[in-house]
């Protein structure tokens, strides 16, 4: 009895710690993978108010830096509209773009956005990329541009569900007025 | 029991001056900056008046975003994204930031208004979103 009250705590401790790490270890696992095909989610709560109250805050792994550059530096211009911002959440968010830009991106979708971009090209719409341009070719024109509900391939969230999410996987679209969309 | 009653009931009494403490500050930022009385009826007319924009036949209005009723949603013209309801008894989370709205009034008013509001504009605005 002595043996066993003596072995019980650590032996108890052991498990719970392995079974801790296989979780963890199981969990980033999938994290990462996720993350290789999809597009990196990160919270900014400056980000989504600054952004994200006009339009989809688009993930900034969806441009390279230079990209996110010459947005952030036209923004008196923004697609026709002023969207000029105070100094300092300027230059965070510039900041903030830039590091978690398309341009490191380790395999996935992104990294083939980004290897579409020809070198010279600075695109200040995702829709303008070759590889988006691509992913989106097979769509007729009356599923979006002429339907009411989407009008515009900007629109992420309205055809992807878990666009917020970071996940653009087309098993998931669901476009208004058609349903599911089969390639 | 009796005495909880009395004390929620004391704590109802000051919950509503709090509450809309925020926008009262704004509020008198603007008669500091020279605006006279507030009018909840010169509010509501700036909130449908129509401005030219940049093309010949484009007229800008609030509601071009905001919902024509501010206790309800409204939407951006071109991005679809969904737009808070203006009006505090909507979205309780509304004219609580003063950085926030004086943002917003210079964006929105620059684009919409083809200038900034003045304080007069501007607490008659807020006068009539905080009758609803």
């Amino acid at each position: 009895m002595n043996t066993l009250q003596k072995w019980l705590g650590p032996v108890l401790f052991c498990t719970c710690l392995g079974g801790g790490l296989t979780l963890g270890w199981s969990a980033t696992t999938d994290l990462n993978k996720k993350r290789s095909s999809e597009v990196a989610v990160l919270q900014n709560a400056l980000y989504d108010q600054e952004c994200g109250s006009c339009h989809f805050a688009y993930q900034p792994g969806w441009l390279p830096a230079r990209s996110w550059d010459k947005i952030m530096t036209g923004l008196k211009d923004h697609f026709g509209e002023n969207a000029t911002l105070a100094a300092e959440p300027q230059r965070q968010l510039t900041d903030w773009l830039r590091v978690h830009a398309a341009d490191h991106a380790q395999g996935g979708k992104i990294q083939k956005m980004v290897r579409s971009i020809p070198a010279q090209a600075t695109p200040i719409r995702i829709t303008e990329i070759p590889y988006f341009q691509k992913e989106h070719r097979k769509l007729p024109l009356r599923t979006w541009k002429e339907n009411p509900q989407v009008r515009s391939l900007s629109h992420c969230a309205t055809c992807h569900p878990q666009a917020k999410e970071g996940s653009f996987d087309e098993h998931a679209v669901r476009i208004p007025n058609f349903g599911p969309w089969k390639d | 029991m009796k005495s909880l009653f009395i004390l929620i009931g004391w704590c109802c009494l000051w919950v509503v001056p709090v509450w809309a403490g925020p926008t009262q500050t704004i509020l008198e930022g603007y008669r500091a900056a020279g605006a006279g009385d507030f009018s909840a009826a010169r509010g509501q007319a700036l909130y449908h008046k129509s401005f030219p924009g940049e093309n010949p036949h484009e007229q800008r209005q609030c509601i071009t975003c905001h919902h024509k009723d501010p206790k309800q949603p409204g939407q951006h013209p071109k991005t679809g994204k969904r737009i808070p309801p203006l009006a505090p008894s909507a979205d309780p989370a509304r004219l609580q930031d003063p950085a926030h709205v004086e943002k917003w009034f210079e964006r929105n008013c620059t684009w919409t208004v083809g200038r900034s509001c003045t304080p007069q504009e501007k607490g008659d605005f807020l006068t009539f979103l905080l009758a609803l």
